[in-house]
């Protein structure tokens, strides 16, 4: 065997392991892309219209607060300012992850800044801190089951939404929050993890109740960061071992 | 062009901006001083436990317990396990308690 078709089946397979890891995540989220389509259509948006917005900001949270702010005939430009309010996360992610990426062609990293979502950040950091390299193909056999699952069941509910059941008995609205708490779980291993946790925990709370949705999630995590960068672990030696 | 259309094009552009962007500041600079790489650790951390965080208000016995369920399992077992057993729990309870 060449060594470039032995490169080309460890990529393939390591494809193949993203999609794995992407699976929960289509899980929880189906409900979701459906629900937005449903809603979109609800709010005004056709069929292609919908597709489109989860095909080109594939943002859940985002795209659920902009066809809600459509719907009340909210100027465009502040729907627009609450899509990148919801969103402004990302700039963290893109931060830590930039370390892990640095390594790859820069189309490569282009298209992968694109598909930077919740679970996504997540999983490579993870994957970064288990000691493994956090591969082109890897990377990308996750983010890839996750958006075309995302764009395609928002198309359904867009065209199917009015059949969808009972969402409160089936779980629905609460399964992000499950999925969610699994992957704060998963880092627990970090210095410091649970002073963070339960800093940006409470900070967030308060902010919730007093600033709102969706800054509560910029303030409490900033709370959670500062603390992390007062106390570095062992002199910021092997902080991330 | 329709209202939908430029506020999803705007709100594509912006979205990316924010995906690209931590990366564009932070790869301005050529050493990465080991508060901003502890400060970087907590990210995380830090960002996924405010979106748990506020979903503990508006918890009912069922929210809680499956939440309870969803970190035990989280000890020992993967994400597909921990996720489907909290999905489960959740669903089985408020089948029971609403």
């Amino acid at each position: 065997m060449t060594t470039e078709s032995i490169a080309l089946r460890s990529s393939e397979s390591s494809f193949w392991q993203g999609v794995r890891l992407g699976l929960p995540v289509v899980v929880a989220s189906a409900p979701f892309a459906i629900l937005f389509g449903a809603l979109a259509v609800d709010n005004g948006f056709t069929v292609t219209e919908a597709v489109l917005m989860s095909a080109l900001i594939y943002g859940g949270a985002s795209q659920m607060v902009g066809i809600e702010l459509f719907g009340q005939n909210i100027a465009p430009w502040l729907v627009v300012a609450s899509i990148f309010a919801v969103n402004f996360r990302h700039v963290l992610y893109s931060a830590s992850i930039g370390r892990r990426l640095a390594h790859w062609p820069l189309w490569q990293q282009a298209v992968g800044y694109f598909v930077l979502t919740d679970p996504q950040f997540a999983e490579a950091e993870r994957k970064a801190e288990s000691g493994g390299k956090v591969g082109f193909a890897w990377y990308m056999g996750m983010g890839l089951a996750i958006y075309v699952c995302w764009v395609i069941e928002s198309g359904l509910g867009a065209m199917f939404g009015k059949l969808i059941p009972d969402t409160h008995a089936l779980g629905i609205d609460f399964l992000l929050p499950i999925y969610f708490l699994g992957l704060v779980m998963s880092f627990r291993k970090r210095p410091l993890w649970l002073p963070v946790v339960l800093v940006s925990g409470v900070v967030s709370v308060i902010a919730y109740k007093t600033i709102g949705s969706p800054w509560h999630v910029s303030v409490g995590a900033v709370a959670g960061i500062v603390l992390g960068a007062l106390f570095v672990p062992g002199n910021g030696k092997d902080a991330l071992k | 062009m329709s209202t939908i259309l430029w506020i999803t094009l705007w709100g594509a552009a912006l979205t990316y901006l924010t995906r690209i962007g931590g990366h564009l500041v932070l790869s301005r600079f050529e050493t990465v001083h080991p508060r901003v790489e502890a400060a970087l650790n907590a990210v995380p951390a830090a960002v996924l436990t405010t979106l748990v965080a506020p979903a503990l208000l508006t918890a009912g016995p069922a929210e809680f317990i499956a939440l309870v369920v969803t970190a035990v399992v989280s000890l020992r077992y993967g994400m597909l396990a921990l996720f489907l057993a909290g999905a489960a729990t959740l669903i089985l309870l408020r089948q029971v308690i609403g």
